[in-house]
């Protein structure tokens, strides 16, 4: 079967799977935010927190809540860590040292999941699983709260609240997240996937050579690895190794799980603006994103340059065979799309065109289908932009979802969409303009020289910029530069842009809705799915083109 | 300088009406001084895309200065660094600021014709202010001392008496008398207009004068705020404010003017690294480039001539604000006479009954509306010439008789007894019963008639008559009919598709009120309408989250007026309605709110399209810089080169000058706003998406390559 056949047969399960799901979930997440029942295990933890569930909260309250909770979060990974010789089930690994520990735990409670380090040699069990994997559940739940913070906002009339923090995260982690992990556990358990708290074995090969097999609870971590759209791996090799993703099938069952919830959230999206039509244009735009970068990836791949691709049928350097061109990229576009930046190939081995686009899927923002609430968010954002401009040209002072879009609405969406792109290229930039860095940042870090040294930094910071996760591989991050400024880029990339997104929602949520008349500028229309597609591809496009054509584009166009 | 109702062509916006709105080059000559002038950066400032414009080419200009002291190639760079190249990019970069201040500068001259022309209206008079009024014994001031006074020194609350020929010293209300007034130096319109003390025309305007008799008038402006200085300041464009729409749009072109430094100033440091960094002037060049010039340069204009258009269309609107806000109205209240209706019933049928010819009704109606004054009497005669009657000359003898309170009717006595009369139903018919017993057939027929026509919103106008025995007969009803506007209905139904309602108000009873607005198309009516319904209306309409347009000219009008989110007062109006609204319509043709609203569409849609054309440039813009800067380092970068520009300095210069000679060539556009026809939104985005959005990926690729083929001329590019 040749790769456009296996490529179709596969994008088109996934579709179909996805489709399958959109409603049901997507419902169901609506139905989770909105009711005002509380489970019984909710309500014994909102009494031991002291939050009455009943109880809303203004965006700057919200805010601080996220931000408290998100703190106490980092503080505890990098505490868990430091303290790791004295922890059960630590297989001996001393404390993860100071910068790298600090470095960690923000890209877990960022949701990025970068990893500057290699897992089974640094994190005993106990960090892995009360620590990491905490988080894995606890940063997806806040970013989809954020999400349906700004849906709440555009959702109302008149109202000072945007919903309540606490409630928002216990719901996402006790009704969604936990619920599916725990199926999709089973499933990945059943297909080979190991979940054990043995300790490493040494064995010695039929040949003579000495190898060790990993254990660990691999199967509990992979799910919510794929499912909070987080990405990091039990093992280094992520997703490309046999005990995190045994069969090409579970392969793709990983990529559903990780586009599951970031696309349903546009039906959750339509369901509580009363119009699931909304939804469905989100999920369109997101979609042919998706579908048109996951064929550009497979086709980039299948006609990489170069004697050994031609032999391999495809770049295959860095690739499992047992997924080949198409399983790796789809998976490689699913995991730069949405923030989870979980690898079952090695971007870094990608042509230098495919490791471009694997960037530009990031650099779009992660907004197609995007991380858990931070895609449907981000595509809000931009699409607030879109309406401005086109919502002008229909004369009339632009709306969106019976909201007008004024001074205060554009600052917020725009330094929105500013704040990402900023931290990219000045982390990038700073890369080399400062000596000492640039010295540490070539001698040390840079696996390549040349364009694709440079490719390796650019990437490192639009994944973290944009709590992606992903890398190309080739860099080495663990120096005291990379471990502080991909940490500060992670940080700022994640919090910053939930305060306006925050800030969008209160001043949404207090403001009247305007009657739908004819003279609306209609946002569930093919006509707006294009503008907004366009929208998407010019801001990025505009931006990163000249960090784009010294990197890969020169590289590529050789 | 009367308004036409209904344009035929269906565009609402004759903004082709005065020959000021054509765009000259030797307007754009005038305005160099005026450009020059605001290069001062304390003005700049105030346009921050544009700005950084002035920055950019005064570091290029110091770069261009110090070049030759530098010993030629003292830092390594990839990219072009001769004199003749910086001297180029330094100069263009220049004509881009001036060129984006000449935009403002036009806009504004245009404004100062206008304003000048108004000036000429304020000239000081001598005012005769009335030493100690007394209302009650004297109110003419006819006894009263006066004092001299110039009118500059007036103030709030002075009672002055205005004479035949004088100039009206300043804006006040009519206590006292009657005048005509010419009102061209602000209306513009030669006829004089008729102003008197009490009710809904007591208003003046200062600088008006009074052509007959003598008026009382108390001042009801400061010095210096008088309607007449407004005016100047809001032609001018003084007082203008920046719009709410305006200030996010300001907002949307600062961010982006953010990112794109920092793609900018990012550029180097990265560049070196793989020995490709560029001259500064090469990255101000790119970032003039990539920052929206085209809509900055040009967004002042635009609201500028948006005012302007108002004022062609002899309405003044009081802010900026008033102007956008009329962009988004969803509901128009427009009252029926005058706007809906012509104002007068005219004669539409004659219905006979009892077997009477329909031609024998015509003649005995025509006979007795010879001497009808009315407008409906005369629309009687011209309806039965329409069907063929000759109309007989008042015969001898004959006496008219004139319409009462009391008898309700009119009609003629002949000299032989016999005798013709037309009017309400009840009083014709007790008219006809005075002589006899009138056949309960006929009797039937006209109540049904009747009936019928109240029902269609028209008035039955029965005629009887009774010949020289004095034997009495009912002959028929003539349809007297309200008529609407010709056009109206297709006006209202392109509204509609605008996602505008509208709701006729009028005084009349609710059956016929709804059978007018069947016949005009309007989407709603209130009937029996008070001025408190009127405003109850509007509260609700806008609780529901309407944005509400009316037009007023009474006293009692004022509240709604201030209520509505765009008021249009009628310049015949009150000075309380004046200044309840927040537009003035110098023309007082209720019909124009239709072409308010327009305008302010207008006005929006031209600055969502210019600044789309803006932002689409950019990408030709990159694919022209882009591979210039990079190409030496990286020849692989060439495949982006798809204009096969000359060289890297011609594609960068071109760029450059693109992007500065297509500011001049929008001015036009942004002066006379984007073309604007009332159809669905869908198919307004649509095609302006089309001209703007894909015309701005390409026009600028051919743009710039044609000035690179231009340049490729030049030696040493």
């Amino acid at each position: 079967m040749n790769n456009t056949w296996l490529f179709i047969l596969q994008a088109l399960t996934i579709i179909v799977v996805l489709g399958l799901i959109y409603r049901p979930l997507g419902d169901y997440m609506a139905h989770v935010y909105t009711t005002q029942k509380n489970l019984r295990v909710e309500r014994g933890f909102y009494r031991v927190i002291g939050v009455d569930p009943a109880s809303e909260q203004t965006w700057p309250v919200y805010l601080r809540s996220l931000l408290a909770f998100s703190l106490i979060g980092v503080l505890f990974v990098y505490l868990l860590q430091r303290i790791q010789e004295w922890l059960p089930l630590s297989l001996g690994l001393p404390p993860v040292e100071p910068g790298l520990a600090w470095n960690t735990a923000i890209s877990f409670v960022t949701n990025t999941n970068w990893q500057s380090y290699s897992p089974e040699l640094t994190m005993g069990y106990t960090v892995q699983m009360a620590g990491l994997a905490v988080q894995n559940f606890a940063s997806a739940a806040v970013g989809i709260a954020v999400a349906i913070a700004l849906v709440r906002g555009l959702s109302r009339r008149k109202s000072l609240t945007i919903g309540n923090f606490w409630v928002d995260v216990t719901r996402g982690i006790v009704r969604i997240l936990l619920p599916i992990s725990v199926v999709a556990a089973v499933i990945l358990l059943l297909a080979g996937v190991i979940q054990n708290f043995n300790p490493f074995e040494h064995i010695t090969t039929i040949t003579g050579g000495s190898a060790v097999i990993p254990g660990g609870p691999v199967a509990s971590q992979e799910a919510i690895k794929e499912l909070g759209t987080n990405g990091g791996g039990f093992f280094n090799a992520n997703s490309a190794h046999p005990f995190e993703n045994p069969w090409p099938w579970t392969s793709i069952f990983e990529i559903i799980l990780l586009l599951a919830i970031p696309f349903s959230l546009a039906r959750t999206f339509g369901r509580m603006v009363n119009d699931n039509r909304q939804g469905y244009a989100i999920l369109s735009v997101m979609g042919i994103f998706w579908i048109a970068s996951a064929a550009l990836l497979t086709w980039l791949e299948s006609v990489g340059s170069g004697t050994a691709s031609q032999l391999a049928g495809g770049a295959m350097e860095g690739k499992e065979t047992r997924f080949g061109i198409v399983g790796s990229a789809i998976f490689g576009t699913s995991s730069t799309l949405t923030s989870t930046g979980a690898v079952n190939s090695m971007h870094d081995s990608f042509t230098s065109l495919g490791g471009g686009l694997a960037m530009l899927n990031m650099m779009l923002g992660e907004v197609a289908p995007g991380g858990v609430g931070s895609g449907l968010y981000g595509i809000l954002a931009v699409a607030i932009v879109a309406v401005f401009v086109a919502g002008l040209m229909v004369g009339r002072t632009p709306e969106y979802l019976g909201k007008k879009l004024g001074g205060r609405e554009i600052k917020m969406a725009s330094i929105y969409i500013l704040i990402t792109p900023t931290i990219v290229l000045l982390g990038t930039a700073l890369s080399f303009a400062i000596p000492a860095v640039e010295k540490s940042v070539t001698g040390t870090s840079m696996d390549n020289p040349g364009l694709h040294g440079y490719s390796e930094v650019l990437y490192a910071f639009t994944s973290a910029g944009n709590n992606n996760g992903s890398a190309f591989a080739g860099l080495t991050a663990s120096t005291p530069w990379f471990d502080t400024a991909l940490g500060v880029a992670m940080l700022l990339g994640r919090f910053l842009p939930m305060v306006f997104i925050l800030a969008l929602a209160g001043s949404f949520a207090a403001q009247d809705k305007v009657p739908v008349t004819a003279g609306t500028l209609p946002t569930h229309r093919p006509q707006f799915i294009g503008l907004l597609i366009g929208t998407i591809l010019v801001v990025s496009a505009l931006t990163y083109l000249p960090v784009l054509a010294l990197g890969p584009l020169a590289e590529g166009l050789k | 300088m009367s308004t036409t109702l209904i344009s035929q062509t269906g565009s609402p916006l004759p903004g082709q009406r005065k020959k000021s709105s054509a765009f000259s080059a030797s307007q754009l000559f005038a305005s160099i001084p005026g450009a020059l002038r605001k290069l001062d950066p304390r003005v700049m400032w105030h346009n921050p895309v544009m700005f950084v414009v002035e920055i950019g080419a005064a570091l290029t200009t110091v770069l261009a200065i110090a070049q030759p002291f530098e010993g030629g190639s003292a830092h390594s760079t990839a990219s072009p660094t001769s004199a003749a190249f910086t001297w180029s990019i330094t100069v263009w970069l220049w004509l881009t600021v001036v060129f984006a201040n000449m935009a403002e500068a036009v806009a504004e001259g245009r404004g100062k014709a206008q304003a000048n022309s108004l000036r000429e209206s304020r000239t000081t008079t001598v005012a005769q202010r009335v030493v100690a009024y007394d209302e009650a014994t004297d109110p003419g001031a006819e006894r009263a001392e006066f004092q001299q006074i110039a009118s500059a020194d007036l103030t709030l609350g002075d009672t002055v008496v205005v004479t035949a020929g004088e100039l009206i010293p300043g804006d006040g209300d009519i206590i006292w008398g009657i005048a005509s007034v010419d009102e061209s130096a602000i209306t513009g319109e030669s006829a004089p207009v008729v102003r008197e003390s009490g009710g809904d025309r007591s208003a003046v305007t200062g600088g008006t004068r009074v052509l007959s008799d003598r008026i009382v008038l108390r001042v009801t402006s400061k010095p210096g705020e008088t309607f007449v200085d407004r005016m100047i300041k809001l032609v001018e464009g003084a007082s203008r404010q920046k719009t709410p729409n305006e200030i996010a749009l300001n907002i949307l072109l600062a961010s982006l003017t953010i990112i794109f430094v920092v793609v900018v100033l990012i550029i180097n440091p990265i560049a070196a690294y793989s020995n490709a960094a560029q001259s500064v002037p090469v990255l101000v060049a790119l970032l003039v480039c990539l920052i929206p010039t085209t809509i900055g340069a040009l967004l002042s204009a635009i609201g500028i001539a948006g005012m302007d258009r108002l004022v062609q269309h002899n309405v003044l609107a009081m802010s900026g604000r008033a102007v956008e806000a009329a962009g988004d109205v969803t509901t128009l209240l427009l009252d029926k006479t005058g706007t809906i209706t012509y104002g007068n019933r005219q004669a539409a049928e004659f219905n006979p009954v009892g077997g009477v010819a329909q031609k024998a009704l015509a003649e005995a109606a025509s006979a007795s509306s010879i001497s009808d004054p009315t407008p409906e009497g005369k629309s009687i005669l011209d309806l039965a010439v329409a069907l063929g009657v000759a109309i007989p000359e008042a015969a001898a003898g004959s006496v008219s008789v004139p319409f009462s309170a009391q008898t309700r009717m009119s009609g003629i006595d002949y000299a032989d007894g016999s005798q013709v009369r037309k009017g309400a139903g009840s009083m014709v018919i007790s008219w006809v019963e005075e002589s006899g017993k009138v056949p309960p057939k006929a009797l039937t027929e006209i109540e049904g008639l009747t009936a019928r026509i109240a029902q269609a919103g028209g008035t039955p106008l029965v005629v009887a008559r009774r010949d020289k025995t004095g034997k009495g007969q009912l002959l028929g009803v003539v349809y007297l009919k309200d008529v609407v506007k010709t056009g109206l209905a297709a006006r209202f139904a392109d509204l509609r598709r605008m996602g505008i309602r509208t709701v006729m108000i009028t005084g009349d009873n609710p059956l016929t009120a709804k059978a007018i607005a069947a016949e005009a198309g309007v989407d709603d009516f209130l009937a029996e309408a008070t001025p408190e319904d009127k405003m109850a209306l509007i509260k609700k309409e806008q609780e529901g989250g309407n944005l509400v347009a009316m037009t007023g000219d009474g006293t009692n009008d004022a509240p709604a007026l201030a209520q509505a989110d765009v008021g249009v007062a009628m310049n015949t109006g009150t000075s309380a309605a004046k200044e309840a609204g927040n537009m003035v319509d110098l023309d007082s043709d209720p019909t124009k709110l239709i072409d308010i609203v327009g305008i302010g569409k207008q006005l929006l849609i031209t600055r969502g399209a210019l600044t789309t054309f803006s932002i689409a440039n950019d990408v030709a813009k990159y694919f022209a810089i882009i591979p210039a800067m990079f190409v030496a380092s990286y020849p692989g970068l060439a495949a982006l080169n798809f204009m096969a520009l000359h060289t890297p300095q011609s594609a960068i210069l071109s760029a450059v000058v693109f992007n500065a000679i297509i500011i001049i060539a929008l001015i036009p556009l942004s002066l006379r706003g984007v073309r604007y026809r009332p159809t669905t939104v869908s198919k307004i985005l649509g095609r302006n998406l089309w001209i703007y959005g894909v015309g701005g990926l390409i026009a600028p690729f051919i743009g710039i390559k044609l000035i690179d083929l231009v340049i490729s001329l030049i030696p040493g590019f």
